[in-house]
């Protein structure tokens, strides 16, 4: 269970995320949506422990965030960012492999290899797998590096727009594979989304954010309406539904 | 990996025996006093020095491109060794009757807090081209140097001064060189936190995610780092380009797994540094090129190349 509580961020003198309180549902698929600048980005950063916030808490499984052994956390809970630019040269399996850096330290037993095996034939990337990240498509590096977070074996997985840089094939894929990741193998997962389809079709909940603060947040029924969209993000949207999905046209 | 350290092996051999004064296996065989000594004052040492200075800085050189996520920098285009020099200046100058590890310690000192200094510029430089960054850094290297350069001046010790600026294996003989031999625990530990340095090139958020303390993994390779420089630029001086040249071309064709790619580098480094100095010394026999200037030279022309080659990539 993670729970946020009045979490508050500020940069300069700009509050960016401002007494946040949020739980998040277990074993569910959550969407962060909201304006550019809503501190989205920023309040999954630090429900990951990545950037230090100025007040509240963050209670993941029944300890306050910053009470954790950063080793220790990293067996709870996985972050990947949009801008996951890795400049070295390594092959998928070994990218992969370093997911279990935080239970083997780098010295891979029988069972790490096992996760490390199945995080890749998961995200189907076993013919890929001696090849180097960088000569991979965008869409090929991102299951790798979500393939590293499955090695990881995190009950929560937090994603910071993973849709980023991906086509609409492999945007469909990536979420089909992240609801099989709830659905499948009771992951909790949390992605800040810009794509407002995208988090209807596939969410379970949804927390809208404006401002540093959230303004709106519940099952996906009730955030796709016509008027809390207005609100949200101060623009006409039309809810249609269309083959029992809430689609929005706001062209 | 196997059959270059066989060559390695095989050159090493062969080096004992180049040099002014003869000396042949037969000789050592068959007992003579002299030929001993030299072999045992002379010509080891120098070996040994070489094998361990080529080693250690390339290894060097490789943690700085992985920390910093870019290739170019290394502890020549850092400015590492000029910090490294500016110390032991500072501690001739301030403690000229201190024991030569003192000295050492200080130059130490200095290479880190230079080395830090820079990769913080790093940090905070927006404009990341990967030709940029090594440009500042020989800059910034230039500017240190050159305050050294004034300081030996002040002082009158333009004379050490020029003894680290090249290095040298001719003076490599027993008693000299001894100090080199702290890189070697020095290269177990950085094989030791290879993985962490690995994960650490991935960029500081990819390393929290992972579990590594990141900030702390950063210091211990830059502490690597700065002991390896000051040790290298007390005793043979100044090999320019060596760090960045040999990592460059590992990992080229080996990738950037750092358990993986670390013992070749030290391999590649070796040898790159044993053929530079064999080269010098048979140029122009009886006398010698300075290693330094064989290292820069073939270096600084494999750096040119890497640079052409990186801007063809990314234009």
């Amino acid at each position: 269970m993670v729970e946020v509580k009045q979490v508050t961020k500020r940069y300069g003198g700009k509050t960016v995320v401002d007494r946040v309180s949020l739980t998040v549902p277990p074993r569910q698929l959550t969407s962060l949506i909201g304006p550019n600048g809503a501190g989205k980005s920023t309040l999954l950063a630090m429900m990951s422990r990545l950037i230090s916030k100025d007040d509240g808490e963050i209670w993941v499984e029944g300890k306050e965030i910053s009470c954790y052994r950063t080793e220790e956390l990293a067996k709870k809970i996985s972050i990947l960012k949009q801008s996951n630019h890795i400049a070295a040269r390594l092959t998928v399996n070994e990218l992969v492999s370093f997911g279990r850096f935080p239970y083997s330290r780098g010295r891979l037993t029988r069972e790490d290899r096992n996760y490390v095996r199945e995080a890749i034939r998961y995200m189907e990337l076993e013919e890929l797998q001696n090849r180097y990240i960088d000569e991979l498509s965008g869409g090929q590096r991102q299951r790798a590096y979500i393939a590293m977070v499955l090695a990881q074996d995190t009950d929560y997985i937090f994603l910071d727009e993973p849709l980023n840089n991906l086509d609409m094939k492999h945007a469909v894929q990536m979420m089909k594979v992240l609801r099989q990741l709830v659905d499948e193998l009771n992951k909790t997962i949390v992605v800040v989304m810009h794509d407002i389809n995208f988090a209807s079709c596939y969410s379970d909940h949804m927390v809208a954010l404006k401002d540093g603060t959230v303004i709106c947040e519940g099952d996906v029924s009730s955030i796709m309406r016509n008027e809390v969209l207005h609100r949200i993000y101060d623009l006409d949207v039309r809810v249609q539904t269309i083959e029992n999905r809430r689609i929005c046209v706001y062209f | 990996m196997k059959k270059w350290i066989l060559l390695l092996v095989v050159l090493s051999m062969g080096s004992l025996f180049v040099g002014v004064h003869d000396l042949s296996p037969s000789a050592l065989l068959s007992g003579d006093q002299a030929a001993w000594e030299i072999f045992l004052i002379s010509r080891l040492p120098r070996l040994i020095s070489i094998l361990l200075a080529g080693s250690s800085v390339s290894i060097c050189g490789l943690i700085m491109q992985q920390l910093s996520q870019n290739k170019f920098v290394s502890p020549t285009t850092a400015g590492t060794m000029d910090w490294a020099r500016l110390g032991l200046l500072v501690s001739m100058i301030l403690f000229a009757s201190a024991a030569p590890l003192v000295k050492a310690a200080i130059a130490v000192v200095f290479a880190f807090v230079g080395t830090l200094l820079f990769m913080t510029m790093l940090d905070r430089i927006k404009y990341k081209d990967s030709v940029f960054i090594p440009l500042v850094g020989l800059m910034f290297g230039n500017i240190i140097g050159s305050v050294t350069m004034f300081l030996a001046y002040r002082y009158d010790l333009i004379q050490s001064l020029s003894a680290w600026l090249h290095g040298d294996f001719s003076v490599m003989m027993e008693g000299r060189y001894e100090t080199l031999y702290v890189s070697v625990p020095l290269m177990g530990l950085a094989y030791a936190y290879a993985n962490r340095f690995t994960i650490a090139g991935m960029g500081e958020e990819m390393a929290t995610n992972l579990g590594l303390r990141y900030r702390s993994v950063v210091y211990a390779g830059l502490l690597i780092v700065a002991v390896v420089s000051a040790i290298e630029v007390l005793t043979v001086g100044t090999l320019p380009f060596l760090g960045l040249v040999v990592p460059n071309l590992v990992t080229m064709y080996y990738g950037d797994h750092l358990r993986k790619v670390l013992p070749l580098t030290a391999v590649f480094g070796a040898l790159f540094v044993l053929l530079c100095d064999v080269l010098g010394r048979v140029v122009i026999y009886p006398y010698e090129i300075p290693i330094g200037l064989t290292v820069g030279v073939i270096g600084s022309g494999i750096f040119l190349y890497l640079l052409a080659r990186r801007t063809k990539r990314y234009v």
